[in-house]
């Protein structure tokens, strides 16, 4: 391969790299133009249109998204504490122990990689009801409690731990809960923040149940709030939906900017198996 | 040693107990509702004092019969196939060139991954301005170009799920572009040389080498893609809500109408079973077509 032929093989990627990338982020550097504009300036692209804030407090205004996201942040949270603490347990038992119905018993957490809570929506609401949930915070939350992907994630990471490790804190006096909390707790904590990661944009962004199992304002996750808030056809203009989209996924936008690299390694690792 | 037997019975007790709180939680969101929906589907939706009849195969019989069932599958089946080729093609694109020294390769690689941290329904308000007839972007700029009239892509029966398609890939393709990124990490730079002093051009290094060595990781991503393909449906309430007529309704979107729009529940149930009947197919499929492919090349 020729110099010359080469050069240009990397012109014509580089150009092409950023085309694509151009493309990706129209939609995204659209919504934020015209949130940050008056209305006038929807259509209208003149690079010194006067800026605004005044679509945010319209929107701000026009929906209770303070509650909605106090809502949001209560069920992240608890999400994330029960997944800790039951994926944890469970991890641990699968990856040092042995007893009967191991196997079985990790084929069914397996599963629900598979089979996922959205998709039995029908009979986990009539679960709901049962338990008089409907419309709470936990009921959004408790079906993703006990998460397959985590115990699986979790089982990988203490699995590569030295058993050695285990064995010495072992000698030294702790109990078995002991050695969880001194030696595969503090060892695993770049899956955790991975995990966390995910799992927090992924409940962030939940939509389907949420909508399900709400029906007030008490109850209702951002995502929830905001399909109500962009599907009132009358009169509400483009410019203050887009500020309120913004809004909504704003926390998590501004987290993965500032964090990115921390963001892209967390989804690396919790994809590799 | 006589001490090993009790001690044996210990280490099972502890492990079980260990289990225990996930199990609990498992068994009453995944797996016991998973059989109910099942012997449901065998019954009448129960309303007010009339309690559930045995219906046998009633509701199967319905589903066979119902129009609308045949008309979400033949989509979720266009959805899939319109999604899961184009976003995997250019996650691996794009996993390539961010892999690069490219000029500016961090804002490139920002500008892939971005759309994977909003939420759908975030997405589909965005979107939703791009196809607003006359008024929107699409219209705007094939008019300016083309000198087209506006289109109704979402009111439009033939364009509704392509739309929707479109959404779809822009969000997905970042987020698998992040597993072919790190599957291209781990492979051996010396691989490559030994190609290039062989001669090889870059497209034979990528089809000989690259793309074998990536098969782990698209089985991966495509299973992942498979089973989103049956379970992304929140931008559809925002763009079209499954009209019209039904041109972008996908089968999860169905359940939901079905049992929290109409309130047949039993039906919902039914619905439901053939979603996990289809998703365990695909899943055992994919798995026995991927897994010849990974060993032999």
């Amino acid at each position: 391969m020729t110099g010359a032929a080469d050069t240009l093989d990397r012109v014509l990627n580089t150009l092409a790299a950023w085309a694509l990338a151009l493309l990706w982020v129209l939609p995204l550097a659209y919504a934020i133009w015209t949130a940050f504009h008056l209305a006038a300036y929807e259509a209208r692209f003149e690079l010194f249109a006067p800026l605004t804030l005044e679509n945010f407090s319209k929107a701000w205004e026009a929906a209770p998204f303070a509650r909605y996201f106090l809502n949001t942040f209560v069920l992240v949270t608890m999400i994330l504490a029960g997944q800790f603490f039951l994926c944890t347990l469970a991890a641990y038992a699968f990856a040092r122990f042995t007893f009967p119905g191991r196997n079985v018993l990790f084929a069914l957490v397996l599963l629900q990689l598979l089979v996922m809570p959205d998709i039995l929506m029908v009979e986990n609401y009539q679960t709901m009801r049962l338990l008089h949930l409907v419309d709470t915070i936990p009921a959004i939350a408790l079906p993703y409690i006990a998460s397959g992907f985590g115990i699986f994630l979790l089982r990988q990471t203490f699995m590569t731990i030295p058993k050695e490790l285990d064995e010495a804190a072992r000698i030294e006096g702790s109990s078995f809960l002991g050695v969880l909390w001194k030696v595969y707790i503090p060892l695993a904590k770049p899956t955790y923040l991975a995990y966390g990661l995910v799992s927090v944009s992924h409940h962030w962004n939940n939509f389907l149940w949420p909508l399900i199992v709400t029906n007030s304002v008490d109850t209702r996750p951002v995502t929830v709030g905001l399909s109500i808030f962009s599907a009132i056809d009358s009169g509400i203009e483009w410019s203050v939906i887009n500020a309120a989209t913004l809004m909504t996924s704003g926390p998590l936008l501004i987290a993965f900017l500032l964090f990115q690299r921390q963001f892209v390694q967390s989804f690396m690792r919790a994809g590799i198996k | 040693m006589p001490m090993r037997a009790p001690n044996i019975k210990r280490e099972w007790i502890y492990g079980w107990l260990l289990l225990l709180p996930a199990m609990v939680f498992l068994f009453a969101f995944t797996h016991i509702p998973a059989i109910t929906t099942f012997l449901n589907s065998f019954f009448s939706t129960p309303r007010g004092r009339r309690p559930a009849k045995f219906l046998g195969l009633g509701n199967y019989e319905r589903m066979l019969d119902d129009p609308v069932f045949w008309k979400v599958l033949w989509n979720n089946l266009w959805f899939a196939l319109g999604t899961i080729p184009v976003s995997v093609g250019l996650a691996i694109v794009m996993a390539l060139w961010v892999n690069e020294k490219l000029a500016g390769r961090s804002f490139v690689r920002m500008a892939y991954f971005t759309p994977t941290v909003l939420p759908l329904i975030a997405v589909a308000n965005i979107w939703m301005f791009f196809y607003t007839p006359g008024f929107g972007l699409f219209d705007q700029i094939t008019g300016f170009l083309f000198g087209w009239p506006a289109s109704n892509y979402l009111g439009n029966p033939d364009t509704a799920l392509n739309a929707i398609i479109v959404v779809t890939v822009w969000k997905e393709a970042g987020f698998f572009m992040i597993f072919y990124l790190a599957a291209l990490q781990a492979i051996p730079v010396s691989l490559k040389e030994a190609a290039q002093i062989e001669g090889a051009g870059r497209w034979t290094i990528f089809w000989r080498i690259t793309f074998p060595l990536l098969m782990p990781t698209t089985l991966f991503v495509c299973v992942n893609a498979v089973i989103n393909s049956f379970r992304l449906v929140d931008h559809i309430f925002i763009l079209t809500d499954g009209g019209p007529d039904n041109a972008s309704a996908l089968l999860l979107f169905y359940i939901y109408e079905v049992a929290f729009r109409f309130w047949e529940t039993a039906y919902g149930a039914t619905l439901t079973v053939a979603l996990l009947i289809l998703l365990s197919l695909l899943a055992i499929g994919q798995f026995f077509f991927f897994d010849r492919k990974v060993h032999y090349k």
